[in-house]
């Protein structure tokens, strides 16, 4: 049934629809709406047979949600940013004791400074979580992601991650065709565990395990990521023969088949990069995009199949790997291994900095020239940076530095871009 | 594609205009886009709403620098936001208030523009009349659906009915058909 609806009451309907029986979560922005939505379905009963628990931290959330998961309940939460590192200790168990959670994580930056608004620091600096990460390029995608994450994760007993971007997706209305109760019960079947706490077979999870097995129960964890590798092109398939449509599988490439230049990515810029594509192809360049649909496992193979004959790719990815450049990048270059390509990184839209249309064309102008840096850094205000640096040189106790930037440019959030 | 940019304050229903009007235009069978510029949520600060209309899937995700269209909730926001940017001289303006461009001090400035495409509407005293609140928002949907032509009232109602419930939707819709007849006027 199409609708016109925020993208976070489009995730909340699509998880009623995968009938969870325990949901825990902490607020945080900008996930807030989508467990504000599950709270309300359960309590209005439109989501039978299913617990929503309250918390008092996110690290909570994730502990119930393992409880949950391993006495045999199909089990959801979401969380973003500061909420995610929160959780981290707990985040790495589950997955190590392959327990099939799902989460939406709304796609946020990480502080300090405190910052909420969309990035995708939060996901991936989980990306050696053992957790399967799932990004969505639209709602309808972020909500179709949510079905295919539950189906994926019991099959293989492992955790899944939805990743969206905050904000720019989560509190978008658009139009989504959201399936029926009769679709989603027959791709979903009922969660059947590998694994169940049950009094009457008593049993522990949750062991010590030594140097003489450590390796191998790790081993056996990316065995299972190399093995959603296979699974994840398949379910989509399955998908599109029960809902009709494309979403999900491991990568999404668009007009790159001749491309000589091949912008790769992840979630919604997707969209903005393809309308740019369109409007250069119009103009003669030859240039594509591939968007990573899912971050981990990281589809080595399928990436270097897109980019082979390119002669140049530019990743342009909303994170940063400190003292290093991208953390996609970092992947993409795996992939290319060999191969004699210009690569180069782009870091764009930090903490919701808007990621421009006439930036792009500015930014693949310059690719196709090969006039880039191997990394740099999409529409940095320099002004900014150098007050800052000449500050520093100026004086040792230079104070701190957001405060500092603050008082040079004005209030938060002030500009319309 | 057609682009709506609303401008008002922490409180007024900004992004609630911007995702009705997506919600009218989808009902007319178009595809829309409607978001916040996300800052932060303060009663009283400046926010901007965005609305994108197309008849085709709409991909673009960045903010509206180049508006079709302008909604200002608020008429105090043309002293403190450059609230005008990216308009072309072919744009619609429609401003909240029981004055004209002139007596707002724009009257030089709207003599670039096209003067069937702007419109003044006393949205918060119809507001204050049908709802009995100054939430001006969906009287100026009923305002902007007469000056832009771009949806009809119906859809308008029917989006606003989306939203709300019982007397509050009744009020809005009351508002917004004055406001409609008063910009077509």
């Amino acid at each position: 049934m199409l609708k016109q609806i925020e993208g976070s009451q489009a995730v909340a309907e699509a998880v009623v629809l995968c009938r969870p029986e325990v949901i825990c979560a902490y607020p945080i922005s900008p996930q807030t709406h989508i467990v504000e939505g599950l709270g309300k379905m359960v309590k209005s009963g439109e989501l039978r047979r299913c617990e929503f628990i309250n918390v008092e931290s996110e690290f909570s959330a994730m502990s119930v949600s393992i409880g949950a998961s391993a006495a045999g309940a199909r089990s959801y939460t979401a969380t973003a940013s500061q909420g995610l590192l929160f959780m981290a200790e707990a985040v790495y168990n589950a997955s190590g004791l392959g327990l099939p959670i799902v989460m939406t994580v709304a796609n946020r930056a990480i502080g300090a400074p405190i910052n909420i608004w969309n990035d995708h620091s939060d996901s991936l600096s989980m990306r050696d979580s053992g957790w399967i990460q799932l990004f969505a390029e639209t709602n309808q995608e972020a909500l179709d992601l949510h079905i295919l994450a539950f189906r994926l994760a019991e099959e293989l007993s492992l955790p899944a991650m939805v990743c969206m971007d905050g904000f720019i997706l989560t509190h978008a209305y658009e139009r989504v065709d959201m399936p029926t109760q009769a679709q989603v019960d027959a791709y979903l079947p009922p969660y059947e565990p590998r694994q169940v706490l049950d009094p009457g077979q008593p049993l522990s999870i949750g062991a010590m395990v030594g140097p003489e097995a450590f390796m191998e129960v790790r081993y056996l964890a990316h065995a299972k990521q190399m093995q959603a590798l296979e699974l994840i092109p398949i379910l989509a398939k399955e998908f599109k023969t029960v809902f009709g449509r494309d979403s999900g599988g491991l990568v999404h490439p668009y007009r790159a088949e001749d491309a000589e230049t091949i912008v790769v990515a992840m979630g919604s810029v997707l969209g903005t990069i393809k309308d740019v594509i369109d409007e250069m192809r119009d103009g003669g360049v030859k240039i594509g995009v591939l968007g990573i649909c899912s971050f981990r496992p990281s589809p080595l193979a399928a990436i270097r199949e897109v980019l082979q004959n390119a002669k140049r790719v530019v990743v342009l990815e909303k994170s940063l790997a400190v003292g290093l450049g991208g953390i996609l990048s970092t992947d993409v270059r795996m992939a290319l291994s060999g191969l004699q390509l210009q690569g180069y990184t782009v870091i764009a839209g930090l903490g919701g900095r808007s990621i421009l249309k006439s930036s792009l064309h500015e930014l693949f102008r310059k690719a196709g020239a090969d006039a880039l840096q191997p990394v740099s850094f999409l529409d940095l205000n320099w002004d900014i940076v150098n007050r800052v640096l000449e500050r520093e040189r100026h004086s040792r106790r230079s104070g701190p530095i957001a405060e500092n930037i603050l008082r040079d440019i004005g209030i938060v959030g002030a500009s319309i871009a | 594609m057609f682009q709506v940019r609303i401008h008002g304050r922490g409180g007024q229903g900004v992004v609630t205009a911007a995702e009705m009007l997506s919600i009218a235009a989808f009902l007319e069978e178009r595809y829309a886009q409607a978001f916040p510029s996300f800052g932060s949520e303060r009663t009283g600060a400046p926010v901007v709403a965005f609305c994108r209309i197309d008849d085709k899937e709409i991909r673009l995700r960045e903010p509206i620098m180049k508006p079709d269209a302008l909604i200002i909730q608020d008429p105090t926001l043309l002293h403190q936001v450059d609230v005008f940017a990216g308009l072309e001289a072919d744009g619609f303006i429609l401003i909240n208030t029981n004055r004209s461009f002139a007596e707002l001090g724009l009257g030089d400035f709207a003599r670039g523009f096209r003067a069937e495409r702007l419109r003044t509407v006393a949205a918060t005293e119809l507001a204050l009349k049908h709802v009995g609140r100054p939430l001006p928002n969906a009287a100026l949907l009923g305002g902007f659906a007469a000056v832009s032509g771009l949806i009809s009232l119906a859809a308008v109602a029917a989006a606003i009915k989306d939203k709300f419930s019982g007397k509050v939707a009744d009020g809005n819709i009351a508002a917004a058909t004055e406001a409609y007849e008063a910009a077509h006027a």
